[in-house]
């Protein structure tokens, strides 16, 4: 198993908001706290596209990098979690995260005092008894302790959101790209998931395609 | 007169940025200090079997491609 990644193919989110909903049903984060959210790219403009974003679990976070506390660790799989019991709620590693993923309840403390950060945990709970009452209220709950992938991507409708290994995650995306011709905008063929052999056998296919368009 | 003022131009010149100093941090790399968390498959439901773990990973993994379906 190599590193767990999100992928969202922008192609294919119809911005149903299905991973939202999920995430918040299963982990039943407080009042306030999306851990994950769609974003659309010039909505209400036709070829407006749509991306679900929450914690990328980043190779180097800069949420770990920026913590007094010291509070995040990366799991073997990769994965980003945090120590609630070491947070002292200050918010640095919500200026520093580039995705907004750090989420801070305030619940019904006035003057917007903020409670210990809460983030997507990747349905891995955090540093309690694996699928412990504890683990859930304080995390939300361990699905990858009982062998499924976070419920965001298992739930999504058209498939847009892919969770999981690296590696088979990227294969997937890169045989969808192959077959329909085309990457999404946000995410170039060249710039992560592409096989050099892959674009230069589509070159040729649509080469050859053209071709035979023209001898008609 | 010339003296003292070549020496004050003197001493200007060569103190200058003496009293400066670093101001770049020197950052440490902190370590988790908290709670050990357990691994995946050492909960309930693998007992310790990796391997098993990772095969139903692997089997949700596949899930995810409609193309699966069809082959």
């Amino acid at each position: 198993m190599a590193r767990m990644k999100f992928l969202c193919d922008t192609e294919r989110c119809i911005e149903c908001n299905g991973c939202v909903t999920a995430c918040k049903n299963e982990n039943e984060t407080p009042w306030g706290v999306n851990r994950r959210r769609v974003v659309t790219v010039n909505d209400g403009v036709p070829g407006e596209k749509s991306v679900s974003v929450a914690c990328m679990h980043c190779s180097d976070a800069p949420c770990m990098a920026v913590c007094p506390t010291d509070c995040f660790y990366k799991t073997e799989e990769g994965v980003v979690l945090h120590n609630k019991d070491a947070c002292i709620g200050c918010g640095y590693c919500f200026f520093a995260c580039p995705f907004g993923a750090p989420q801070f309840p305030n619940g019904p403390a006035a003057f917007g005092v903020r409670g210990k950060m809460d983030k997507c945990t990747f349905c891995a709970g955090g540093p309690e008894e694996n699928g412990s009452k504890a683990e859930f209220e304080k995390y939300g709950r361990n699905r990858l302790a009982e062998g499924k992938l976070p419920l965001c991507a298992e739930m999504c409708s058209t498939k847009a959101l892919l969770a999981g290994d690296a590696p088979v995650v990227s294969d997937i995306y890169r045989e969808r790209v192959a077959r329909r011709g085309k990457a999404g905008e946000a995410w170039g063929w060249n710039t992560a998931y592409g096989k050099p052999e892959q674009a230069q056998e589509r070159t040729q296919e649509r080469a050859r395609e053209q071709n035979r368009e023209g001898a008609k | 007169m010339k003296k003292a003022l070549f020496l004050a131009l003197t001493a200007t010149v060569g103190l200058a940025a003496c009293g400066e100093y670093s101001q770049v941090p020197n950052y440490k790399q902190g370590n988790y200090q908290g709670k050990s968390d357990t691994r995946p498959w050492e909960g309930d439901k693998f007992a310790g079997n990796k391997q098993a773990w990772e095969n139903d990973l692997r089997a949700r993994n596949q899930g995810q491609t409609e193309y699966n379906r069809i082959k």
